[in-house]
Order: structure tokens, then sequence, then C-alpha cells
């Protein structure tokens, strides 16, 4: 951009000689999608090779997209697939490609916090989500909910919807759902990272929006099930294409990656939501890393090589107890060959 | 004067003229060092400028004018307006000084008028304090007592001020409301303490004269110092309003985060300083992050003009006071 | 003035009156509302862990914020040693050399710079330093605060020096001191408590500033070493616990407010008695 900037680095580093060390830090940044699992993950991976620090901050799939595209950080991680013109972006702006990595299955929920509805097993249809996120059902006993809870008494509420207020590959999965479910929804409001939302408020990635609708009587959000039921907040079930409403649980999740798994395309940019099978959760999604072809430090690309190894092997052990699905062993097979791309 | 001590003299006199020329020389370098830094300050500032005008170029040149008057903030058609978010901003920030004027001149009053000097100056000491109290501090205060506090207020009000527009639609506690309010406790110190100050300056024969014709206290200070003080009170508030406008985390966790313009004040909505902490680092695509840095020079222009209408007004009241 | 009338006035005043003491007593109420919930809410969750322990994945509980306090105290330093240097010695431009034109220049820009709200100067760091050195970092997150701190540091230096009688100035210069001595010698050390004091109150000021850390310090699980790797910072952990829905968390968030408005507080309570007893002296 201007020339004098070139020496902004090199002032730097005269001014603050980084101290010398065997270290390899790296930098990662987005998806709040996954959070829980990769804190544990680099934690974990840290204790076993205190020579490698991994900082993963969790600001949203939009950041991860974004920075890693500014080459801020190191790599990127994201719950939506980044899309061609993002692909051509990231290119433009770092010479070479960037890789989409899966590491877990997880789930989209519809949390809610309503008094005297039961704590689980409260049934949503996708239509009815696409209407209550429209604006178009307003209230807790809109006809649309009764039919589907036959026999649970439905309070005269108003509905408050909570959704994300940043860049997020959760609002992606969402959308990307209820896109597929209501034409209504599709030429409205659309699919994407952020959208513009026809109603309710708006929460910061994950846990602002788990932490808004636990403090909000009669209010409805969406988050990735470990959010839901690590903070105890209801969740439903959702109708599938096959007419079934399904828990959103590992089977559920495994289910509707069943297709995929044997499909994967290789870029592994695939959507699994409002997938086939009766026991498929309709809104579930990969969630992926990303990691651009070229590195400038060697040592930084072996390591996050080594990592993602040790994630798509030892790490698969951790998804389940935080209520990730593990990986099809296809993909990973697959994942471990393309990893040879990153230089 | 080194010049011509050199010529009456051969040895000594070189001494003295190289300790002047070095004297000089350190002279120099002190004025020029000094010199430098406040020229770093200007140099910062047009860089700030510059950053914020070069980085929003093409949002600027996508919408134009447009940009401060449409409501469409839709990141996947690629439609940026700033209107919701200017509205949010400004009417925070008046419904924060609706709460804070009233408290703060009354208070300024008390403090400059009423209050035995060392009462009023550990009341002030308390009062500045509040001001060193971190934004975020407040937004965490917001979130956990306010908020709470405002979901068992509200509802019963609203049913009996629902009717009227300003009270309308569901209340979710995060609001327009909740933000003007943390924003009136946040600006309340300003107000207090800059008021206080300019009261303080009227000359005292005013009140004495008053007094003396038979004046109350209260009429004294209300019909001679306070319109004699009026324009660097409003200079004060004009401060804080530029305060308020740019106040950005305690806001961010209050507000709601909702880019529509909306009659109620229970509504959700959003301001330019919120939108830009949320969204600006994971903006995805170069016409979004630019479309976020024009709201910041945008916010940028607004505190500007509103911060140099405060300094002429707060000057014209102490000018008036000294003459 | 006497009758029906004088006792309306009376009960006018006495309204009045008693009415901007109440909003005294409100206002005040505030801070002593602030700070007892505090005390009473981060207090309790305050534990050596606190101070001595690394963050915890959300998934486990305990941890503390030691990265965070240490990086805050990183940024700040870097930040004073920027902001407090070029700030002085502007300060000293302006009350001792300044040429007229430029002086009004230079404090109408300071103006400005001091109007930028705090989230704007996030963007400008961000577009100058972090896109370009490719990098969150230290570094970014002290010249952020930095920046912020020259205002504040000109003005208190330029009025504490403006303070200083001339009669000391040309007694050094009648002594035959030239002027940088007797700028060094006798004007500043004669204002160095408000100049001092004045540098704390803008330390305070910023170490509790969040919005421009966003952007540029971004945060940091682990000890972050050198200057180019992103930090964590105490008002930042605060924002993301803060919203987060973990009650742990929320616990951590209050314990994080509490040291931090201790810190701050008493930081502003020194820097004010710095000048209040140097007023005494002065006496």
């Amino acid at each position: 951009m201007h020339k004098w900037t070139k020496f902004l680095p090199m002032l730097a580093a005269l001014a603050f000689p980084v101290l010398g060390s065997a270290q390899v830090l790296i930098n990662g940044a987005g998806a709040t999608f996954p959070d829980p699992i990769y804190q544990k993950w680099f934690s974990d991976y840290h204790k076993a090779h205190p020579d490698v620090q991994i900082n993963y901050q969790a600001i949203g799939s939009g950041g991860g997209i974004k920075q890693v595209t500014e080459g801020t950080v190191d790599f990127g991680a994201t719950d939506g697939p980044m899309n061609d013109q993002q692909l051509a972006e990231f290119k433009t702006k770092r010479g070479g490609g960037v890789l989409h990595f899966p590491t877990v299955l997880g789930a989209v929920v519809p949390i809610y916090n309503v008094p005297g509805l039961p704590a689980s097993g409260f049934n949503f249809t996708g239509e009815a989500l696409a209407g209550i996120f429209m604006g178009t059902i307003t209230k807790w006993n809109d006809p649309a909910l009764a039919k589907a809870n036959p026999g649970v008494k439905l309070p005269d509420a108003d509905i408050l919807v909570v959704h994300r207020s940043d860049g997020s590959g959760t609002t992606y999965c969402w959308t990307d759902y209820l896109s597929k479910v209501s034409p209504g929804w599709k030429s409205k409001v659309g699919n994407g990272a952020s959208v513009n939302w026809p109603v309710g408020i708006g929460a910061k990635a994950n846990p602002g929006v788990a932490g808004q609708v636990k403090n909000t009587s009669n209010s409805v959000g969406y988050v990735e099930l470990i959010y839901a039921e690590q903070n105890k907040i209801p969740f439903g079930n959702v109708k599938n294409q096959s007419g079934v409403y399904v828990k959103p649980d590992l089977a559920g999740i495994t289910a509707a990656a069943a297709g995929a798994a044997k499909d994967m395309p290789e870029d592994f940019r695939v959507s699994i939501t409002n997938a086939p099978g009766k026991g498929a959760y309709p809104i579930s999604t990969f969630t992926w890393l990303l990691i651009p072809e070229k590195f400038q430090d060697q040592a930084k690309a072996k390591v996050l090589k080594d990592f993602v190894k040790w994630a798509l092997t030892a790490g698969q052990a951790m998804a389940e107890p935080l209520s990730y699905a593990r990986l099809p062993k296809e993909v990973i097979a697959k994942e471990e060959k393309a990893l040879a791309k990153v230089k | 004067m080194a010049s011509s001590a050199s010529r009456t003299e051969n040895t000594r006199p070189r001494r003295v003229s190289r300790f002047l020329t070095r004297a000089r020389g350190v002279e120099a370098v002190a004025h020029g060092v000094a010199f430098l830094a406040a020229s770093t300050i200007v140099a910062i500032t047009a860089l700030l400028v510059f950053e914020l005008w070069i980085n929003s170029a093409l949002s600027r040149h996508k919408f134009g004018w447009d940009f401060l008057f449409t409501s469409t903030w839709d990141p996947i058609s690629g439609q940026f307006g700033a209107l919701p978010f200017i509205f949010g901003t400004v009417v925070t920030s008046a419904l924060a000084l609706l709460i804070s004027v009233p408290l703060g001149v009354g208070a300024a009053i008390f403090l400059a008028e009423l209050a035995p000097p060392k009462i009023s100056d550990a009341l002030t000491f308390c009062i500045e304090l509040l001001a060193a109290v971190p934004s975020v501090i407040y937004g965490l205060i917001g979130i956990f007592v306010l908020i709470p506090a405002l979901q068992t207020i509200v509802p019963p009000l609203k049913s009996v001020f629902g009717f009227l527009p300003i009270f309308s639609g569901p209340f979710y506690g995060v609001s327009i409301f909740s933000a003007g309010i943390v924003l009136a406790v946040m600006v309340v110190p300003f107000i207090i303490s800059v008021s206080r100050e300019i009261l303080l300056a009227v000359p005292r024969d005013l009140r004495e004269a008053a007094l003396a014709l038979g004046a109350t206290r209260w009429e004294s200070t209300w019909d001679v110092v306070v319109p004699f003080a009026k324009t660097g009170i409003v200079g004060s508030i004009f401060l804080s309003l530029a305060r308020a406008l740019g106040e950005t985390m305690a806001v961010t966790m209050v507000i709601g985060n909702t880019p529509r313009i909306q009659a109620s004040l229970l509504a959700p909505g959003y301001s330019i300083a919120a939108v830009i902490a949320n969204e600006f680092r994971e903006a995805a695509g170069d016409l979004y992050t630019s479309s976020l840095i024009e709201l910041g020079l945008v916010l940028f222009a607004l505190t500007i003009v509103i911060n140099g209408a405060a300094r002429l007004l707060i000057l014209a009241t102490t000018g008036k006071a000294a003459s | 003035m006497t009758g029906t009338l004088s006792l309306r006035r009376k009960a006018t005043n006495a309204i009045m009156l008693s009415a901007t003491g109440v909003c005294t007593l409100l206002a005040v109420g505030f801070l002593f509302f602030i700070l007892g919930y505090l005390l009473l809410q981060g207090g309790k969750d305050l534990s050596l862990d606190f101070f001595t322990k690394l963050p915890v994945p959300e998934s486990e509980t305990g941890g503390g914020m030691a990265n965070a306090l240490a990086g805050s105290a990183k940024v700040l330093l870097l930040a004073t040693l920027l902001g407090v240097p070029i700030g002085f010695l502007a300060g000293v431009y302006l009350a001792e050399y300044g040429a007229v034109g430029f002086s009004s220049v230079v404090r109408f820009v300071t103006d400005l710079l001091n109007g930028v709200p705090s989230i704007v100067m996030g963007i400008f760091v961000y577009t100058l330093i972090v896109l370009r050195m490719k990098h969150f970092s230290a570094f970014a997150g002290g010249v952020a605060l930095g920046i912020m701190m020259i205002p504040i540091a000109l003005r208190s230096t330029e009025e504490f020096l403006r303070a200083v009688p001339d009669s000391l100035r040309e007694g050094a210069m009648a002594l035959g001191a030239s002027k940088w001595k007797t700028v060094a010698t006798v004007v500043i050390p004669a204002a160095v408590r408000g100049i001092l004091s004045g540098m704390m109150l803008n330390l305070a000021r910023v170490a509790g500033e969040t919005a421009p850390l966003l952007f540029t310090a971004l945060g940091n699980f682990y000890w972050s070493p050198g200057w180019n790797q992103p930090i964590a910072t105490l008002p930042v952990m605060i924002y993301n616990y803060a919203i987060s829905p973990y009650a742990d968390q929320h616990r951590q968030a209050w314990a994080a407010g509490f040291v931090l408005l201790a810190l701050v507080l008493v930081v502003n309570i020194t820097a004010r008695s710095i000048v209040a007893s140097g007023l005494h002296k002065a006496r």
C-alpha cells in the first residue's frame, strides 16, 4: 500500500526484540460454534507439546474468514464454508489458496426460555422457525406451534427473537436451513453469515445468544448444541424431511452426515442441512479450519499440520463428551491426504 | 556578543564562544524536540483522518450521500445505509441528556451555590471518581443489575402506558431505553463538574446584589446566577453529548444490536459505535468493512461538530465572567 | 415582599434547594452503589487463582486472569512510553516555546484527537498497524492507547506549566540561565506534581478502555511473549466474559471488574492527593 509502512515491522522489531525461544506460537480466530472443543484441544495439545502454543480467539466465523484473508492470523475457522467470491478475494490478497478442513460435526439448536413450556421435547417445524425469525409468528400460542405440540399448554406471550449480531457460521447454517425449507425466507432474507434480520435483537457470538436467551423470558434463539447443554437452556426438536421430529444429539447429527461422508467434494465445502434420512437432525453442519496453502514460516506449517493430524485422530475422542459428533472415517482419510497441500 | 568578545581576547573567548554555540545548539535541540513532539500530534491526527478517508473510499463511492439517509443494512445483498445507527446514536444520547441534564445541573447548583466548601469539595471528589469508572464496568452493571431490574419494572408500566407508541412492542430488557439510562449515569459526572466550575466562575457580587434586593437563595441562583452561566452550562451539556455519542462498550452491552428504526423506546436499537464494535472484526468483504469505516468517519465528524460547539460555548461564558 | 407571596416564595425556595440536594445525593449514590455492588460481587469471587492462573476452556471451571493482568500492564506500559513523552514535550512546546499560529493549530488538533471516539481509534490502529504488520499485537494495542493518552498528557503539562509564575522564569533568566535550562531546571520542577498527577489520571483513564483493544490487542489464552503477539487484557476479558452464558465466567468477570475498578480508583485518589498535598505546601 504505502512504501513507508514497510519499515513498520522493522522498527517494531528493533524497538522490541522478540524473546528468542524455540516455542512455536500460532494464532487463529473464527467460529464460536466449535470453540468449546477447540479450546479443549488447544489446551490439551499445549499440555502434551509445551513448545506449541495455539491461541484461538472465538470472534465469529465471519471474523475467521476475514482475518485469515487479511493474513492477520495464521489460520481461521468457520462453520459456513467460504463462498467462491471469498475464495477469489483470498487469492487476490494472499497469492495462494486456502483449504477447508472439517474438524467435527455439530448441530444448531433452537433454544427457548419460556415459563411453562417443557424443558425438553418441544417441537418446531422448519416453517414455524422461519415464521418466528421473519416476524410472521409473534406469539408463543400461535397455531403453527400448537399443531406441532399437541397437549402442551402454550402461553399467550410475545416471542422475543434473539439472533447473532456478528458474522457467524452458526447463522450461516441456520439461514441455510431456513432458506431450504421456507421459500419466503429465501426470497426475503436469504442465506449468509450476516443477514438483514426482520425481527429480534442481536447478541454477540454463541455465548452472547445463549446468555441473552437465558436472561430473557419468552425468548427464542439458536446456538450450537453444547452451549445449550452446558448452560442448561431448553432446546427443541426439529422436524426433518421425513416428517420426524428429531432431538438434536450425536445420533441425529451423524445420521445427517451419512450422505456427505460418501460423497464429500474435493474441497470439503458441503452443506448437510435438511439432510435426508429418518434419524437425521436437519440443522447439522461440519465445522472447518481454514488453512492457507502457503506458509512463510515452515515451522508454523509443520506444527499446524501435526495438530490437524492429532485432531483427526486422538482429538476425535474428545468430541462426544462435548456433544460434537466425530467425523466419518471416509472424511478423515480424505483430509489426511489433503494435508499434503499445505506447505 | 560572542563575536565581539572573540575580537578582544584570544584563548578564553574561544572557549566562551564554543560554550555559547553549544548552549545555543542545546537550546535549538530542546526547542526542536518540543516542536517535533507538537508536530507529531498534528501528523498523527492527519494520518487518522487520511486512513479513515481512504479506507472508506469504496463505500463512499458506491453509496454517496445516500449512505447517510438509507436504512437497509444487508451484508448479503451488499446494501449499507447508516440511518438506523445514526438514529440509535442520537436517540440514546438525547435520552441520556433528558435524564442527566436536570440531575447534573441540579447537583452542580447545590455544589456551587449551597453546600459549604468542604462538603462541596468532598462530594465533587466522589463525582469525579464516578467519571473515572471504566465503560466496561457500566456495561457489566447494565447487564446484570439494570436489565433484570427493568425486566421486572417495565412490564407492569407497559400494561398501563403500552398504548403510547413510544412504549409499544415487546420488551427484551436490552433496548434504546436501557442504553439511555446507562449513558445518563455515565455523563452525569461531566455535566456536574464542568457546570460547577462555570457556576463558581460567576462573580460573587451578582449573587450578593440579588440577595440584598430581597431575593431568596433560590431566586438569586435561578434568576441571576444560572442565566449568567447559561451558555457555559449548555457547553458542558454539549461536551457530555459528544461523550455519549462515542460511547461504545456500555452501549453495546445493553442496546440490543438491531439496525431498525422504531418509534418505541423499549425496542432494541443500535448505535454507530456499537455496530463497529460488533461487526468490524468480522465483516467479511471489502465493501462491508469500508461501510463500517465510513460509519466511523461519520461518528468522528459528529463528535467534532459537537465538541467544537461545546468549546465555543464554554469559552463564551468564562470569557464573559473574566471581563 | 411579605404575606402570602412571601410564603409561596419561601416554599419554592425550600423545595428547589432540597431538590438540588437530592440530585447531588443521587449522583453520589450511583458511585457508592457501583462501588458497593462490585465489592460485594467481585470481592466474593476474588481468589488467589485469579491472580496466578491462566484462563481455562469454557468446558472447565476455575482458572484465572494472570495473563490478562500482565497483558494490561504491558499494553499500558507501552502506551505510557509512547503517549506521555509526546504529550509532555508538546505541552512544554505550547507553554514555553510556541509560535502563536502553530500553537493554535496544535491546540485545535489536540482537541480533535481528544474527541476521537475510542472505537474509531481502534479502526485507525487496525488499518494502520494490524493490517500492515499482519498481526494483532500488544504493540498495536499499546499504540492505540498511547495515542489516546497524548491529548490529556499535553493539556495537563501545558496547564501546570502555565500555572508556574513568570517571576520564576524571569529570575532564572536574570541569573544567566538559558531558556532550556530555565525550563528544565526551574519551571518543570515547579510544576512536576501537577504534571505527574495529570499523567496518572490519564493512565487510569485508558486503563479501562476496551473498544480500541478489540481490533488491536485481540486476546490470548496464554502468556504473550514479545510485542508481536495478540495479548489478553483485563477490560476485554471482562467484556467477553460478561456477555457469555457461563456462570463461572460471570464470576470471573465480576472479580476482574472489581480489580480493574480498584486499580483505577486507587490511581485516581493517589493522583488527586498528590496535587492536594502540593497545594498545602504552596500555602
